[in-house]
């Protein structure tokens, strides 16, 4: 009789465990179906929240985006990259931003030697496991494989893209690498528009999509709508800042003064090189090409 | 040398009769073959991230083999009561601690040789080229790697009470090496007396495990290595694993094994 009402005790305990486990469970599913929306509806327009890893990592992802990015950069040098332990000062901007013209470069220092002199045997020996000479995949990387290895470092940037599809450079980085170095020109294209999907009206996305259709596609009139609908967006952006980007001004301003000046529009391009000039850190050499226009609209007789 | 033998094919059994080392082996397949499978921007040929991530697995599985096989030689055979038989035969303690690491060795051998296998097979079939010379230094100087770890892991199941605690110790140890080895001394001279002192000998006693990781010459395709290089690296090794051996040996002869 004991052992009956002992029986029942425990199954009884067992009953409401599993109660306050399925009410647990409805809660959460409540308050996701509550919290889902409403934090949809206050995410910027275009911003997409699906996916498996938006799934699995939330806003969390996010933080790996800039790491990935760094991660291609370090392919970029084949493996030789300086740890948070080094000399990090000629790495302060990614290589592979830096020499797409897309980022602004803030290195200094010497990029051959963030190593330094082997303080001991352990280090010196050490040197022998790891990369330790400076090289870049486009110009061959460490066993002179040729330029097309530059490959490598894009699926760490779509992986970056992935993480964070609002980190702007990173399209307009990959984009580059694509057309110019790769001459995936359809595939850069395609990259930017995915990036436009997620980030409408974005004034640098334009402006590089601008550039693939001046540059690659040869087609001056839809890059010219695309240089003016970024500097049109760049003006909104910037309208309620204190401190302007002033180095993506000085790239549209400069985009747009070189396609009038090639299609012939000489006053445009003065125009457009006149804003440049206001940003431009060589302001002397932006005077001796407006000069130069200037010669060109006023032949002497 | 026939009874250390006979003990290290016992350990080497042990290996393939549990089911640990073809469940990392099969999870490292199925992730490789999964991140291989991706496409980026319709090339196919992109190698380095997924050598990367083959490699990655490769380590972490083959440290987890050789970490949990060697933490529960000796506290198993005492629990089951078989190490009092088995002191009973001919059989000094030392060749028990040299038979369990020789077995316990050639277990991660075979198992290595069977992850490098695929490792190379995943990367010649996304367009890798033939580099023998370098894939075989990096197996070599991972196996020998292992033999630190091993006889450390050996080692320290004799001080610490349960295998479990050993290997998550280890384990933690072990990393720390691998992640922070390569740069203890720079950040030694960056700290105040006395606590730099302290972090250089640590510095210069511990066994740079880090000497023996050559993945980013092979995910990057850098040349060989210098033979020279391997050699001493081997030596620095077996250096390592006989000091770890020779304390575990003077450990497990004046340890109690009613205990």
């Amino acid at each position: 009789m004991r052992n009956i009402f002992h029986g029942d005790a425990s199954q009884q305990y067992l009953g409401h465990k599993w109660l306050i486990l399925a009410l647990l469970a409805t809660l959460v599913f409540s308050l996701a179906t509550c919290l889902v929306p409403h934090f949809e509806s206050h995410a910027p327009q275009g911003q997409s929240n699906t996916g498996p890893l938006a799934a699995l990592l939330g806003d969390g992802r996010r933080l790996f985006a800039n790491h990935f990015f760094v991660k291609a950069d370090a392919y970029f040098h084949s493996g030789y990259y300086p740890s948070i332990y080094d000399n990090r000062e000629s790495f302060q901007t990614p290589h592979i931003g830096e020499d797409s013209g897309q980022m602004e470069g803030r290195n200094t220092g010497d990029e051959h030697s963030f190593l330094g002199q082997p303080r001991d045997w352990i280090e010196r020996f050490n040197r022998n496991f790891f990369p330790s000479e400076h090289t870049h995949l486009d110009e061959g990387g460490a066993d002179g494989g040729g330029a097309a290895q530059v490959k490598e470092i894009l699926p760490w940037l779509k992986i970056s893209t992935e993480m964070d599809p609002n980190r702007v450079e990173t399209y307009t980085v990959t984009a580059y690498w694509l057309r110019k170095r790769m001459k995936l020109v359809h595939e850069a294209e395609q990259f930017l528009r995915d990036g436009l999907r997620a980030n409408p009206n974005n004034s640098t996305l334009q402006l590089e999509l601008g550039r693939l259709y001046f540059e690659d596609r040869k087609d001056p009139v839809r890059a010219r709508n695309l240089f003016e609908a970024a500097l049109g967006n760049w003006r909104k952006e910037n309208a309620n800042k204190s401190e302007s980007d002033k180095f993506l001004f000085g790239q549209i301003t400069g985009a747009l003064a070189d396609l009038e000046r090639h299609e012939g529009r000489i006053a445009q391009a003065i125009e457009y090189f006149q804003m440049l000039k206001t940003v431009s850190a060589y302001p002397d050499a932006i005077q001796k090409q407006i000069d130069e226009l200037e010669r060109q609209s006023n032949p002497k007789p | 040398m026939k009874t250390i033998l006979a003990i290290s094919g016992v350990a080497v059994k042990e290996l393939l009769r549990r089911k640990d080392a073809y469940v990392l082996l099969i999870l490292t397949v199925l992730l490789t073959v999964l991140a291989s499978s991706v496409h980026f921007f319709g090339d196919m040929k992109m190698v380095r991230y997924m050598k990367e991530l083959c490699l990655l697995l490769v380590w972490a599985s083959s440290l987890v083999i050789a970490v949990t096989l060697a933490a529960r030689q000796i506290p198993a055979e005492r629990e089951s009561r078989t190490l009092f038989s088995l002191l009973a035969k001919p059989v000094s303690r030392n060749k028990l601690v040299l038979g369990k690491f020789l077995g316990c060795w050639l277990a991660c051998g075979f198992a290595l040789l069977a992850l490098y296998g695929f490792f190379l097979a995943a990367a010649l079939a996304r367009g890798e080229h033939w580099r023998l010379v370098e894939h075989f230094q990096a197996f070599w100087l991972h196996w020998i790697m292992t033999s630190v770890v091993l006889a450390m892991v050996l080692c320290g199941s004799l001080v610490f009470t349960a295998p479990s605690s050993n290997a998550t110790i280890c384990l933690i140890i072990i990393s720390g090496i691998l992640m922070l080895g390569r740069h203890l001394g720079r950040v030694a001279a960056q700290m105040a007396e006395p606590s730099r002192i302290v972090t250089q000998t640590i510095y210069f006693a511990m066994p740079h495990l880090e000497f023996f990781d050559v993945r980013d010459l092979i995910i990057h395709d850098w040349p060989a290595v210098r033979w020279s290089v391997v050699g001493f690296a081997s030596l620095y090794g077996a250096a390592y694993t006989t000091a770890f051996l020779g304390l575990a040996c003077f450990l497990f002869r004046r340890k109690p094994l009613s205990a």
